[in-house]
């Protein structure tokens, strides 16, 4: 790890001016301490925005707000979380461990980077740590990689579960920047790889995400989220569904969906939800819309089981929500 | 064969039997569920650890590896590494002390290492994450800082890394830990041509991991005098110090290896290169040293368990007997000291009129493998067992009722006696406990919800080892306790605990008044601890040394004691001394025979051959059974059920034992489900480095985990016990992948059993 | 320990009831300022990235794995490590129970397990809920084997003292 100086920051403003001078936003640090010890990271200067806005604000307008430090498990654990967003506390609880999220905040997991095994080891080529380096998982071992959006330079996944739930829940994330602030929504936060993977984000430089924005939660909707890994509890999503689902009369009314483990971004199901719309809520209309999400997959050979396991996990979890 | 071991084994068939323990059958202390003596200060934090010791002055090293898996350094340049923050000096092979090979783990030599060369000799790269240097500064976060700056150019060469790719360059080795690295009889391939029922598969292992969770650690202090004190993460103190003082060319007295605990062993807690490396550091700075592999290091600077690639083919008549038994394997290593014995339980475990049976090596450039729990028989009976259950569906049969058609009298290949064979008895008492009767039947014909539920089973196997060699010594204090002392090591085996109950049975003591010391060579010299060997190998040598003790004693015996002129012979250990054998009232306590003096003291040695085993066919056996749910939509596999029957002598402690088994079987459902060391066929390095992207088992995987001792003592092996470390892993993969089978009639025969490989198969709904 | 050229940081952290402070790099992770400096070797080093849990301890009583917390972070905080649990004289009940259910082997992913165990107590009755939790309402949660399994699943161990482990857990604090 190089040497780096720190400084705890007071405010929001504070923090976005220390930025501005060179430093990095320290959230909960289970990410970035991490990737530091690797050099894949290499601040000199670190701002700990991990005291800032801690805590969870429920709106008239019935939208709620997470504060950006607020910690993971404090808002898989606050009971209006767990009434009306129970995809959000269900995802949330799907990721790390107990100890890691107890510590990560949800500024940390929006922008939390690869787990690509060829990204992490600096001796090997990847474009998203060393722009036209190359890409090791191409021709390596991508058997965890992505099927969706990917582009010649790139095929990693983005790794949280948290915010897939966010993409499927219509969540909007509160920027801070030099120039001020603005909103973005979560789905519209990254980047697809194209030809320059290591930008992943549209952040500009030195803006903080200060809070995430739930919309109010679809009347008469369920929800929930579903993971699938290869060991059962601790491990990164091979494939992961967000759903929120509204049937009335046997017709699907409104539905969200989002996917873990297939792009570079928590990605949001657009064609599948077209198909659904209006459709009978049954498990033949489910899968056919979900594999038309899949229509567009540029699968590898030992990733292309995603093609077929993401479809029927979609399926199979709007067959639970609607059944 | 060679024609001398030939000779030894028909003088051995002659030899006598040596006598039958006497304390086969005592139950005082063992056979007791005690709790680990040294339970308080394990969940206090306070049990002494490697990288836990701190000396005055000691520095901290931080290693720089390889980027290529074969080639020469170029040019290293350690400029800006040397002139960061807090360094004290960096060592590469410009400026390494000369060191010699350390003596490589083989059955015969007393050392340990497995890699054949020693580190920083030369420019030459071996493989893809050997170190080239090692930094030592003030902390380890300097350290670790500047071995990112050291800059290192490369002339790479062509590397031998893919162990699929190379399959057609399989040779044999000369042997197989001393074993015809092939054996055969008669006309295999025509009685497999004739048989009623074929199997004939071909079964895939890949690179495996111990992972134990604490990191290889070494310390290293040179004396002002040039002597060396190492404190190391090993489970082979003697072996250890064999092997640096060797190759650090100093008289073993002048070298003392500490280890008083070790974060899990597995096999892998031996000589590597970052031992020599602290030694080397500590030499060339002038200061004591610690250095701590990174997880990503212990991945790709010591050897895991070698990838397999084994056909079985099984031939059998229309009743289920053998006609034919294959197994043509092929395992990819770097020496032949650590061949990956995978065609081990193929010459034990079935009758069969005709057989081929053998392994092929394949060399690559990769760290050399070592040993891991239960090396070679835990991924030789993956295919084995597997094929075994593949011709069980064939034929039609109880895949048990199969196994009992084809047991043997007789040891199949060698011909040998069994000195006990219980391996029917263990799978009738887990079948009565699993509910075998009441199985699944059908492939894919079991559902609850979401799950298709499956049934398996397979046998666990595994050789009965004593390490010859060892001395104990035992002293008697003033106050009549007994200290028993040897130079032997605890990985989480329970070690301290076994020790004390074997020599409190043989001593005539309660536990509370024995204890046992270990964990450094100062102490008698102890075998290592590995081939489940260690208790034998220490039972043995207490019982030597207590009988050692005996004379001591009763030269101490006073004319007026009862006990005056009686012959060791004469005398048993019995209430806190000894007494006459016959007539129970003449007896003396340890205080009385001790009496003025601090202690008394005797050290015996073990018996130098073990020649028991070259005269009888003598292994532990077991039936695993397990239910495993796969999930209908994802292929998500769960162990849901597990009863392991173990047929492994007397058991000395059954709770400890017990979590020994369970421990095995909680590794082979990792070996069966996820495990996979992804070795990067361009470069020859280990991928997911990481204890993260390498899964083992967590507590959501693993059920619990039912254990049944047949505990029937071995009559020829001391107080009739076997090793258990790692009998529970042979067999757990095969059982696992047999119980998927009949869960999804979806076999598969590569290893691990992901869900891709069962959902693309099966079209499950 | 801080040296000539690096950036330093004096950090007082509250560690088992006693306030202790350092100067220390700032690159010190509060594993390495317990264990290296605070000479609170009980918590252990497993792989320094997050992935084992043998670090854990708990900060504010919420357990945390220290190898990825910067000491600096941990400025002004309350932390129990194992020693701060019991000692051989008097031992924690979770501490005894490992004991008694063989919970352990080697011993060294222990302290983190137990750490760990004496947290799901808290997260249980706040009703924080985990992936295996069936009412995500309820105000708070039975700790279930099942849930016991999967909170626990952040400390690997790699004896296989699972079913200890659990047993354990589950006498002391188990529903």
């Amino acid at each position: 790890m190089r040497e780096f100086t720190y400084t705890k920051a007071a405010d929001a403003a504070e923090a976005v001016r220390l930025a501005a001078a060179g430093a990095r936003y320290l959230g909960g640090g289970t990410n970035l301490v991490d990737l530091m010890r690797e050099e894949i990271e290499r601040p000199t200067a670190l701002v700990d925005v991990s005291g800032l806005a801690q805590g969870i604000t429920e709106h008239p307008d019935g939208s709620v707000e997470i504060g950006a430090a607020t910690r993971n498990t404090a808002v898989a654990a606050h009971p209006r979380i767990r009434r009306d967003y129970p995809v959000l506390a269900r995802a949330i609880v799907s990721g790390a461990s107990g100890q890691i999220r107890n510590a990560a905040t949800v500024g940390g997991n929006l922008l939390q980077r690869t787990r690509c095994p060829y990204f992490y080891d600096v001796a090997a080529r990847c474009n998203k740590r060393e722009p036209g380096s190359g890409c090791d998982a191409r021709q390596g071992f991508h058997r965890t990689h992505a099927v969706l959006a990917t582009s010649a330079h790139c095929i990693a996944t983005h790794p949280s579960d948290m915010c897939v739930a966010l993409v499927a829940l219509d969540a909007q994330v509160h920027i801070l920047g030099p120039a001020g602030a603005r909103v973005v929504a979560v789905a519209d936060l990254y980047r697809d790889p194209g030809e320059t993977p290591h930008l992943e984000t549209v952040l500009g430089p030195a803006e903080l995400i200060t809070a995430v924005r739930l919309p109010r939660a679809v009347d008469g909707a369920v929800s929930t989220y579903r993971k699938v890994r290869d060991r059962t509890s601790y491990a990164f999503a091979l494939v992961s569904v967000a759903a929120v689902l509204r049937v009335v009369d046997a017709t699907v009314a409104d539905v969200r969906i989002a996917l873990g483990g297939v792009a570079s971004r928590p990605w949001r199901a657009r064609v599948a939800e077209r198909e659904l719309l209006g459709a009978p809520a049954e498990p033949d209309t489910f899968k056919r819309a979900a594999e038309a999400e899949f229509r567009s997959a540029r699968p590898l050979p030992d990733n292309a089981f995603k093609v077929s396991l993401a479809p029927r996990v979609v399926a199979d979890v709007l067959k639970g929500l609607s059944g | 064969m060679s024609m001398m071991q030939r000779a030894t084994e028909a003088l051995n068939r002659t030899l006598p039997d040596r006598d039958v323990d006497p304390l086969t059958t005592a139950r005082r202390v063992v056979g007791q569920p005690v709790s680990r003596v040294d339970g308080p200060a394990k969940v206090t934090g306070g049990a002494a650890f490697t990288a836990d010791v701190d000396l005055p002055g000691m520095a901290f090293a931080s290693l720089v590896p390889s980027r290529i898996a074969r080639g020469r350094i170029r040019r290293i340049d350690v400029t800006r590494a040397a002139a960061a923050p807090g360094v004290i000096g960096v060592v590469t092979h410009d400026n390494a002390p000369r060191m010699d090979t350390p003596v490589l783990m083989t059955l015969t030599a007393k050392g340990c290492a497995f890699i054949d060369v020693a580190p920083l000799q030369d420019d030459v790269v071996r493989w893809n994450g050997q170190a080239v240097a090692v930094v030592v500064a003030e902390s380890q976060e300097c350290a670790d800082a500047a071995a990112h700056l050291v800059h290192v150019e490369y002339d790479a060469d062509a590397a031998r890394t893919s162990f699929g790719d190379l399959q057609s360059e399989a040779v044999f080795p000369a042997d197989v830990l001393g074993e015809p690295p092939e054996i055969t009889r008669g006309d295999v391939d025509g009685a497999l041509a004739g048989a009623a029922f074929v199997v004939d598969e071909v079964y895939s292992t890949p690179q495996h991991h111990h992972m134990a969770i604490e990191l290889h650690a070494t310390v290293a202090r040179w004396t002002p005098e040039g002597k060396l004190h190492v404190w190391d993460s090993t489970q082979a103190l003697v072996r250890t110090r064999h092997s640096l003082a060797h190759a650090m060319g100093l008289p073993e007295e002048d070298v003392t290896v500490t280890c008083r605990a070790v974060g899990g062993g597995f096999g892998n807690k031996t000589v590597w290169d970052h031992q020599l490396l602290c030694v080397a550091a500590a030499r060339v700075t002038g200061r004591p040293v610690r250095l701590a592999l990174r997880r990503k290091d212990a991945f790709r600077m010591t050897g895991g368990r070698a990838p397999s690639r084994q056909r079985v083919a099984l031939g059998a008549d229309a009743a289920g007997r053998l006609r034919a038994l294959v197994h043509d394997s092929v395992t990819g290593i770097v020496h032949e000291n650590s061949p990956e014995q995978v065609s081990v339980p193929a010459r034990h475990l079935y009758a069969a009129d005709t057989y081929r049976i053998g392994q092929k090596k394949v060399v690559l450039d990769v760290v050399p493998n070592a040993s891991m729990r239960a090396p070679g028989d835990s991924i030789g009976s993956f295919a084995l067992e597997s094929a075994i259950d593949e011709l069980a569906s064939r034929v039609g049969l109880d895949p048990i009722e199969l196994r009992r058609r084809n047991e043997p009298a007789v040891d199949p290949t060698d011909g040998t006696r069994f000195s006990k064979r219980h391996l029917i008895e263990a799978y009738r008492r887990g079948a009565e406990r699993f509910g075998w009767q009441e199985r699944n039947r059908v492939p894919g014909g079991q559902r609850d919800g979401r799950w298709l539920v499956g049934h398996g089973t397979a046998s666990a196997f595994y050789p009965y080892i004593r390490m010859p060699g060892g001395k104990v010594r035992i002293r008697i204090t003033a106050d009549g306790r007994a200290i028993v002392s040897a130079a032997a090591n605890d990985m989480g085996m329970g070690t301290e605990t076994v020790q004390v109950q074997q020599a409190a049975e043989r001593l005539g003591l309660p536990i509370d008044r024995v204890g046992f010391e270990f964990g450094d060579t100062t102490l008698p010299e102890s075998p290592i601890a590995a081939g489940s060997a260690q208790t034998a190998s220490l039972v043995i040598t207490v019982a030597a040394a207590a009988e050692e003790l005996k004379k001591v004693l009763l030269k101490r015996v006073p004319r007026r004691s009862a006990l005056y002129g009686l012959k060791p012979n004469d005398v048993v250990y019995r209430d806190g001394g000894l007494r006459h054998a016959g007539d129970p009232s003449r007896a003396a306590t340890f205080e009385e025979l001790v009496g003025e003096a601090e202690y008394v003291e005797a050290v015996g040695s073990s018996p130098m051959l073990p020649l028991e085993f070259m005269k009888y066919s003598m292994h532990g056996y077991g039936a695993h059974f397990c239910e495993v749910r796969v999930d209908a939509v994802t292929g998500e596999t769960r162990v849901s059920r597990w009863v392991a029957c173990i047929d492994a002598g007397r058991i000395i402690n059954p709770k400890t034992a017990a979590s020994q088994i369970r421990g095995a079987v909680i590794m082979g459902v990792g070996s069966a489900l996820m495990e996979e060391g992804l070795v990067d066929r361009r470069t020859g390095r280990t991928v997911n480095a990481s204890a993260a992207e390498y899964h083992v088992p967590v507590h959501a995987d693993v059920c619990d985990i039912d254990v049944i001792f047949l505990d029937l003592p071995d009559p020829l092996t001391p107080m009739g016990v076997h090793g258990v470390g790692e009998i529970g892993i042979v067999g757990v993969a095969a059982a696992v992948a047999n119980a998927v089978y009949n869960a999804t009639g979806v076999r598969v025969r590569d290893l691990p059993i992901t869900l891709d490989k069962i959902f693309t198969g099966s079209g499950a709904s | 320990m801080a040296h000539e050229g690096i950036s330093t940081a004096e950090v007082t952290v509250r560690v088992n009831g006693q306030s202790r402070s350092a100067d220390i790099d700032t690159r010190t992770s509060l594993l390495d300022l317990l264990r290296d400096r605070f000479r609170l070797t009980g918590t252990k080093w497993g792989c320094n990235q997050g992935g084992c849990g043998a670090c854990t301890v708990l900060v504010d009583d919420q357990r945390t794995l220290s190898c990825l917390m910067l000491a600096v972070q941990a400025d002004g905080r309350e932390v129990t490590t194992i020693e701060g649990l019991g000692d051989a004289a008097a031992l924690h009940r979770l501490q005894e129970a490992f004991i008694a259910h063989d919970g352990f082997q080697c011993g060294y992913c222990t302290a983190g397990q137990i750490c760990s165990g004496v947290a799901l107590a808290g997260e249980a009755a706040a009703g924080v809920p985990s992936v295996v939790t069936q009412d995500l309402r309820a105000e708070t949660v039975e700790l279930s084997v099942e849930e016991i399994r999967e909170r626990m699943s952040g400390n690997l161990c790699r004896c296989g003292a699972h079913n200890g482990i659990v047993a354990a857990v589950s006498e002391v604090y188990g529903s």
